[in-house]
């Protein structure tokens, strides 16, 4: 039994889930049912002035039936009064003293700013969010991804808040820019404990044709909404691992954006996540995933010999390296297992027509090829030109068939050799250029 | 004409192999990817040991598949085995909400058998008995699906088990009765081992009442659990019964479980009488051996027998034919040996009443004749055992729903008070009266691994109640089915 329970910047929770700030974390009586259900902490749904909301709110993109692959919300903070928010904050915390509840805080002045700092504290509340990521609605009032696209802002806000803070502050950032380091870094410079990412990028779903409005439909009108859900987990976990191998973070993470299952904590865990939040997953199936989510980390960390989580942060952060640093002279390229090829020739035309022409059809005969489903008389089978396979994955990822293409190292016995070494090489004189590809 | 062996060792046990071949992983993935993940889901309600079904399929999908077979194992020890032989089509498949869509069920069973076969497969102990002991002790009597289920939750409880078996091997009919192509022998003994290292003892070949007398074990346990099955088939009563190619079907059976399958005997025209579910593992299995005809002679119509709709399209896919209305008035003797057998048509009224004509008589060739009318109720052991054991009408043992009889430290369940059911219903029973055990030694409920609310609630009232206890999920299910 791997110890679970994770420290955030002074947060304790028993173990790295927690709820994130969104409808899941509206009200006691979730947080109540998340944490019966195994959840180890709630990052509360962001407090502020109530706000109105409109109907309807969500919208989604179902892929090849798979529902709620990518979710977008017009949906601004929390509707219920600071008041009812912090009472319950409360409430909250006297019957789970050991997990973590943290208030997601949204304001504008300075003192406002103090204001619902202190009443965190007086609460009970383990520590704060400072919600600097919301794209609509609040960012029009000044706020949400206003102020997290400015990273000037970012350090003032900041700034205010950590002359207060009693308990640990994380910021919670906004993918909506360019740079993830620019916004994290500013964060860190003010003094902020830790940082979340990500909150939600700006999205449109989908159009309906016949009203000439995306969803989701608000009285013949719509608005960008903020993205989620399974579809943005690359993109965090892209933003994640920035901000994990950024010197000038340097602060802990907890990680946000497409968590579904343990497999994908793991992952956001490895680039530098100590806790992990979920949204849309709660939305879709309830708290009842965290169940699968604690156990099946347990298994992989007892499997992988890792006595805790933390042995896990951060351990893939430095294999992710600048472009140029990789080594030019590895070469692996495909291989069909002609034994469970089912004969539909998609890798053929995928390479022939979408990448680097390295398959061939070729008699199965000649190959010695069995004749099976989907492999008749006479019908070619595809065979890799090793030559000219660049090894870009293309086949693999496309054959339909479990590990029928796989990849394989091919010994080039060249020395490793990386672009910037390959720069240094030319500009000594020590080699020639490498010929262009024909 | 004596039978004989028929087939070589590799035909018979290529004729007996499992059906269903086990999933690989990306079947099982895309298979476990269809599972909605209801909420208070059906299936789990038509289980009737109440294992959490969509946990443990969307635990296949993220490939934690230990944690998946915990989740099964935890509600149900022989989930491996009742992965093979559920009528699943009747339980949790019947359930599920895709066949509100017209589309198929979710292949439950597969999908059980590819997480459990994980633990078995690589030796995982995913359950485990609490360090601090109870220091109470149970008595099982009989070693079939019903006491383990029973064992196996009493010594997760903290209790300690000891199972009596009269046979060699414990198992019950698991390892000795059900169809070869379904479960073998290995695997079900592979789950008396994983009772096992729970810390449940088997005393294998001590039959109670004989080798060890119920007041001997009343004094050394706290509790009895009576899990003895049922007995012997019901007799034919017509000449040539005790000629010695007439068998019943249940020592037919036992006989490939305890022997190479290649080395049984078995008819070139067999008959198998009755048509339940018995008669069809019969019939079946005899053609799989090698038999050339096998004929099912049931006394009703195709549309009153009652063996399920599955089990008859296997028996006919493997070429087993069927004869209805005819009963069996005399087995055909020639030299000593079976040789065929007289039957009288009979017909069924419109009140469902049966007649036989035995007036209207013809004869058919045989060579070996199973009887299958169903097994007989353990009344005269029972009554012998426990004199003051109140029995039903029918002569099962009268229990309440939580497994107690009129005594009140003893429990029953299994084939033996339901009468006979399937692999699942005993567990289910054993499970529960372990908990009313548990509840007699402690007066404290058993808090199951289901969340009740995960069970749905209407008003203030817990649809399944989960979490008191998941067996009693299984009760709601009835109506269901
Ligand atoms: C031919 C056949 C095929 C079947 N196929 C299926 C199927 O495909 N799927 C399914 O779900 N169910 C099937 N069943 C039903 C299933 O096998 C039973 O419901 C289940 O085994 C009942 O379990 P049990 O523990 O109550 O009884 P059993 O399995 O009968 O076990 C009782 C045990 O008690 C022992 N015993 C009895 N008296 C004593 C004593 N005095 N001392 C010590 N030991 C004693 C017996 O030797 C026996 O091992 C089948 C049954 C038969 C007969
Ligand atoms: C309906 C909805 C409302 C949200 N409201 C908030 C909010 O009030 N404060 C906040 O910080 N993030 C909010 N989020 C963003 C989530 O906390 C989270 O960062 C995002 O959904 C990505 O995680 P996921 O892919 O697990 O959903 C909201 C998300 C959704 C879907
Ligand atoms: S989920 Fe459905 S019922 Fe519930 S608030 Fe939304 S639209 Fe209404
Ligand atoms: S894509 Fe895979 S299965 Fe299809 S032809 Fe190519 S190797 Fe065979
Ligand atoms: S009813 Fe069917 S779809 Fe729903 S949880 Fe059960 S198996 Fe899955």
């Amino acid at each position: 039994m791997a110890d679970l329970s994770i420290n955030l910047a002074g947060i304790k929770s028993p173990n790295p889930f927690w709820v994130a700030s969104a409808p899941p974390a509206n009200t006691a009586y979730q947080c109540h049912r998340a944490f019966e259900a195994g959840w180890g902490g709630v990052v509360w749904k962001t407090i502020g002035e109530p706000i109105v909301n409109v109907s309807s709110r969500y919208s989604s993109i179902d892929i090849n039936g798979t529902r709620m692959v990518g979710l977008n919300n017009i949906e601004l903070i929390t509707d219920r009064s600071p008041e009812t928010n912090f009472r319950e904050i409360k409430e909250c915390k006297e019957r789970w003293p050991d997990h973590a509840v943290i208030a997601s805080l949204m304001t504008d002045t300075r003192e406002n700013w103090h204001d619902y700092m202190k009443r965190s504290a007086d609460c009970g509340a383990d520590g704060v969010e400072l919600n600097f990521g919301c794209p609509h609605g609040m960012c029009e009032r000044g706020m949400g991804s206003a102020v997290g696209q400015n990273p000037d802002v970012i350090e003032t806000i900041v700034g205010w808040v950590m002359e207060v803070a009693e308990i640990p502050v994380i910021v919670k950032l906004t993918p909506n820019i360019t740079s993830i380091n620019h916004s994290a870094r500013a964060a860190s410079r003010a003094g902020a404990n830790a940082i979340s990412l990500i909150n939600t990028i700006n999205s449109i779903t989908q159009v309906d044709l016949d009203r000439m409005c995306p969803e989701p439909y608000v009285a013949g009108q719509s608005t960008h909404g903020g993205y989620c859900g399974p579809a943005v987990k690359p993109i965090a976990l892209n933003m994640v691992q920035e901000c994990a191998a950024d010197p000038d973070v340097n602060i802990p993470i907890s990680g946000i954006g497409g968590i579904s299952n343990w497999k994908d904590a793991a992952e956001f865990i490895a680039l530098g996540s100590t806790s992990v939040q979920v949204c849309t997953a709660i939305m879709h199936y309830g708290f009842r995933i965290v169940e699968d989510m604690t156990e099946g980390l347990n298994d992989y960390l007892d499997s992988a010999g890792m006595a805790s989580v933390n042995d896990l942060v951060g351990r893939a952060v430095q294999s992710v390296q600048r472009w140029e640093n990789l080594d030019l002279s590895y070469k692996r390229i495909a291989a069909i297992d002609y034994d469970k090829c089912i004969g539909c020739n998609l890798c053929y035309i995928a390479c022939e027509d979408g990448a680097h022409q390295a398959i061939a059809l070729v008699d199965p005969d000649e190959k010695g090829v069995d004749l099976g489903p989907g492999r008749l008389p006479g019908k070619p089978v595809p065979e890799i030109k090793e030559k000219e396979c660049v090894g870009c994955n293309l086949c693999a990822l496309v054959c339909p068939v479990d590990q029928c293409i796989t990849m394989v190292d091919v010994e080039t016995g060249k020395e490793r050799m990386s672009w910037s070494d390959y720069q240094d090489k030319l500009a000594s004189g020590e080699m020639d250029p490498i010929p262009a590809h024909p | 004409m004596p039978i004989r062996p028929i087939l070589d060792a590799e035909t018979a046990a290529r004729n007996m192999a499992e059906i269903e071949p086990k999933y690989s992983p990306q079947e099982a993935v895309v298979e476990a990817n269809r599972c909605l993940f209801c909420f208070d889901a059906p299936c789990i309600k038509a289980c009737p040991t109440g294992i959490d079904i969509p946990a443990f399929i969307k635990k296949i999908t993220t490939n934690n598949l230990t944690g998946s077979a915990r989740t099964i194992l935890e509600s149900n020890i022989l989930g491996g085995s009742c992965a093979r032989v559920c009528p699943t089509s009747v339980l949790c498949e019947g359930a599920c909400v895709m066949l509100d869509r017209d589309q198929q069920p979710i292949k439950i069973g597969r999908l059980q058998r590819y997480a459990t076969d994980h633990v078995f497969e690589n030796d995982l102990q995913v359950l485990h008995a609490p360090e601090q002991k109870s220091g109470k002790r149970v008595a099982l009597i009989g070693g079939g699906p019903a006491s383990m289920g029973c064992a196996a939750e009493l010594a997760q409880l903290g209790h300690e088990a000891v199972i009596f078996e009269k046979k060699p091997q414990a198992g019950g009919l698991n390892t000795y009765g059900i169809a070869y192509y379904k479960l073998t022998p290995e695997m079900s003994l592979d789950e008396v081992e994983l009772i096992k290292q729970l810390g449940v003892e088997f005393r294998t070949g001590v039959e109670v009442g004989k080798d060890i007398s119920v007041s001997e074990l009343e004094k050394e346990f706290d509790a009895v659990f009576v899990g003895v099955g049922l007995g012997h088939t019901y007799r034919l009563g017509i000449p040539g019964e005790d000629l010695p190619e007439v068998q019943e079907a249940l020592a037919f059976i036992e006989e490939f479980h305890i022997n190479p399958l290649h080395e049984v005997a078995v008819g070139k025209r067999v008959a198998v009488i009755g048509c339940g579910n018995t008669a069809i593992d019969a019939v079946t299995q005899a053609k799989r051996l090698g038999a050339e005809q096998a004929v099912i002679i049931y006394r009703r119509g195709p549309t009153d027998m009652p063996a399920y709709v599955y089990e008859y399209d296997l028996a006919k896919r493997d070429g087993a034919e069927f004869i209805f209305h005819a009963v069996p008035v005399e087995v055909l003797e020639e030299d000593g040996h079976v040789s065929g057998l007289k039957l009288a048509r009979s017909s069924v009224g419109a009140d469902g009443k049966l007649t036989v004509d035995e007036s209207d008589t013809f004869e058919m060739p045989f060579d070996m004749v199973i009887k299958a009318l169903g097994q007989e109720k353990m009344t005269d052991m029972l009554n012998q055992l426990m004199p003051d054991l109140e029995l039903n009408k029918n002569g099962t043992v009268k229990t309440d729903t939580n497994g107690q009889t009129n005594i009140p430290h003893v429990f029953a369940g299994g084939d033996g008070a339901n009468g006979g059911a399937e692999v699942v219903n005993a567990v289910g029973e054993g499970k529960k009266a372990a908990r009313g055990i548990h509840r007699l030694f402690t007066q404290e409920d058993v808090e199951g691994p289901i969340q009740w609310t995960r069970m749905g609630v209407v008003g203030d009232k817990p649809l399944g109640s989960g979490l008191n206890n998941p067996v009693r999920v299984a009760e709601d299910a009835k109506a269901f089915v």
